[in-house]
């Protein structure tokens, strides 16, 4: 079996959720919040809540707010549609929501103020990533290792890491092709679905890819 | 029928420790909060509330401050003392940060204040963290002034609508601690401070939510006259007119035109609060002579009673008019029961609609919604399965922990 030079190392990674003042009734709020708020809000709404919309319509909190509140379901899709795999910066991520927001009003103005059925608030996150005491040299190592993590430390190394490493691709990936040298398996990981699967369910498809490498 | 519960068994198992979680929330999740804590080892900590038991916050503080101490923080669980006077104003004011109408007295700011005083030179507030929960003790925060510590505000009640004149008197003290904390981020007031959502926690090891024996909830069943073999519809919470018990009872009115089902409404005892008993007797008249209506009275202390209950529902309702955030829901979801519940307060951040449970907003929405899942076993079953994983993720007693554990080292960074 392939050893890495250097290691794989496993984090623990924590969010507290900070609420923020600022929040929005209509489309034209959300829209001017949009452009105002920190990086770290536009981040927690779409990429951290990847977390916990494994079973709603949509994978990002503004498309589920703008469908479910506002009953504006076209531009609920064309938001949700929207692809973290396409970003490595949080600004190109957040120029891309006001651009789709600003189309979909241009060509419906009479939606722009008319107030939703709840406000949306505005949040960020706090990250807390810790190293922990697994590390992986191998692919053996490494499959044994994220059976054993949390979700939110998997949702860490698999989804946030497309940002933090500023490359189209994750922790695991970045890893087993640098140091492994196998690039194909990197690619496969890094096609596993994280919209249309759980937490869980991504765990097992990237459990199940690595395995027969071992 | 309307009956008083006979007592189960005396059971009293060894209060649970943290690897006894380690079952439902994995191995990793224990680990992690125990790394977590390493940074705070010896840290103290005071809680502050208003009392040791009855209501939510007890219930949770009295789980939660011997698992952090497990954890190995040195924490205190400190109750805020006054007398009748005292607490009737702070009933009041509580009602108020409702929204409810409230005649602001001069007399009664000045004993808020007074009895603030009396407890701020009998309790120590100099621990490294102080958590004042709600706002009876809030202007204890007063006693910061020459400490170097860190001071929390965990508002457990809706503030989205509070009466402005009180909202007015509280918010300066509001306003010097370090962070809030706030069960859903519709309750919060756009302050100046950190405001930190802090989901309310159920422990899932606790006698009203651990795992029962089929055998149990069948002999709870039917010393209450519940017969197992017919759909059974369960509300539970005290008898208050902000549940809407007379609102259930119409919805299944209406589904009984469709199905044989029975209608459980349990509550709390209703003799030490006058507005109860009336509540109870206005459920009674409703119920009228319907044997498939059971109205438990339950004493305060019938959890294993009120989880057989839950467990043995086809489905739980929450037809509350009001609510602060309806953790009754979590236990049901816990329990992987389907759930027909009101739209308000935190019960939309339980029940994502036809996703974790059903959100309804009227009688009429509640009647069609217990029909449709009854018509549909298999949805609802998926509702529970998905509803059980939502509590899994958001809404245990470790979550709540871990939040703490989080904020402590947050406010330890230099600002």
């Amino acid at each position: 079996m392939i050893q890495a030079a250097e290691p794989f190392q496993f984090v623990a990674a924590s969010y507290l959720i900070r609420i923020r003042t600022e929040r929005a009734w209509t489309l034209a709020e959300l829209a001017a919040h949009l452009t105002s708020v920190p990086p770290s809000s536009i981040s927690y709404h779409t990429i951290q809540s990847l977390e916990s919309h494994h079973y709603t319509s949509f994978s990002n909190d503004f498309a589920q707010w703008v469908a479910a509140a506002c009953n504006e379901t076209l531009l609920g899709e064309e938001l949700g549609a929207i692809d973290l795999r396409d970003f490595v910066a949080l600004e190109d991520l957040r120029r891309t929501l006001v651009e789709t927001l600003a189309s979909y009003l241009g060509r419906n103005p009479h939606s722009a103020d008319r107030p939703g059925f709840e406000p949306f608030f505005f949040c960020e996150a706090n990250e807390f990533a810790l190293p922990t005491e697994i590390q992986a040299t191998n692919l053996e190592e490494l499959s044994k290792g994220i059976q054993q993590l949390s979700l939110q430390s998997l949702h860490y190394h698999f989804i946030n890491s497309r940002i933090r490493l500023q490359l189209k691709t994750n922790d695991f990936s970045h890893w087993i092709a640098r140091n492994l040298g196998l690039p194909v398996l990197a690619e496969d990981l890094n096609r596993v679905d994280f919209y249309t699967n759980t937490l869980e369910g991504v765990r097992a498809e990237i459990i199940e890819m690595i395995d027969p490498w071992i | 029928m309307d009956l008083t519960t006979p007592s189960l068994p005396e059971e009293t198992p060894r209060l649970p420790q943290l690897d006894d979680y380690a079952a439902l929330i994995g191995a990793a999740e224990l680990q992690e909060l125990r790394q977590l804590a390493h940074g705070l080892c010896g840290r103290r900590v005071t809680m502050v509330n208003t009392t040791a038991s009855g209501g939510g916050v007890a219930e949770i503080l009295n789980r939660l401050v011997p698992l952090m101490q497990e954890l190995g923080l040195s924490v205190r669980w400190e109750m805020m003392k006054g007398g009748e006077e005292f607490f009737a104003i702070t009933k009041a004011i509580h009602n108020a940060l409702h929204g409810l109408p409230f005649e602001a007295r001069p007399e009664w700011f000045e004993l808020f204040l007074q009895v603030t005083e009396q407890n701020r030179a009998r309790i120590p507030l100099d621990d490294d963290f102080v958590v004042i929960h709600d706002p009876q003790p809030v202007a204890l925060v007063q006693a910061r002034d020459g400490l170097k510590n860190r001071w929390v505000w965990r508002c457990h009640i809706d503030l989205s609508r509070p009466n402005i004149s009180l909202w007015n008197f509280l918010r300066p003290f509001v306003e010097r601690y370090d962070a809030s904390l706030f069960s859903a981020p519709a309750f919060t007031q756009g302050l100046p401070i950190p405001q930190y959502l802090f989901y309310p926690a159920i422990d899932p090891l606790s006698d009203k939510n651990r795992p029962l024996e089929p055998e149990v909830v069948q002999s709870v069943l039917e010393r209450f006259g519940i017969d197992p073999k017919r759909p059974v519809l369960t509300q539970v919470s005290r008898f208050d007119r902000l549940k809407d018990p007379v609102g259930v009872i119409q919805a299944y009115r209406k589904v009984r035109k469709y199905e044989d089902c029975q209608l459980v409404l349990a509550g709390g005892s209703a003799t030490d609060d006058p507005e109860g008993e009336a509540v109870l007797g206005e459920v009674r008249d409703a119920a009228g002579i319907d044997p498939d209506i059971h109205i438990l009275s339950l004493p305060p202390w019938s959890h294993l009673e009120i989880n057989a209950l839950q467990r043995g529902s086809t489905i739980v309702l929450q037809k509350s008019l009001r609510e602060g955030f309806g953790l009754t829901v979590s236990e049901a979801l816990l329990k992987k029961k389907p759930v027909v519940a009101s739209a308000v307060g935190g019960i939309p951040s339980q029940v994502i609609h036809k996703t974790t449970g059903m959100l309804v907003h009227s009688v009429e929405g509640a009647a069609y919604q217990i029909r449709f899942l009854l018509s549909n076993p298999g949805f609802a079953r998926q509702l529970g399965e998905n509803g059980y994983e939502h509590v899994k993720e958001n809404f245990l007693l470790t979550h709540n922990i871990k939040r703490y554990l989080l904020l402590f080292l947050i406010l330890l960074q230099p600002s």
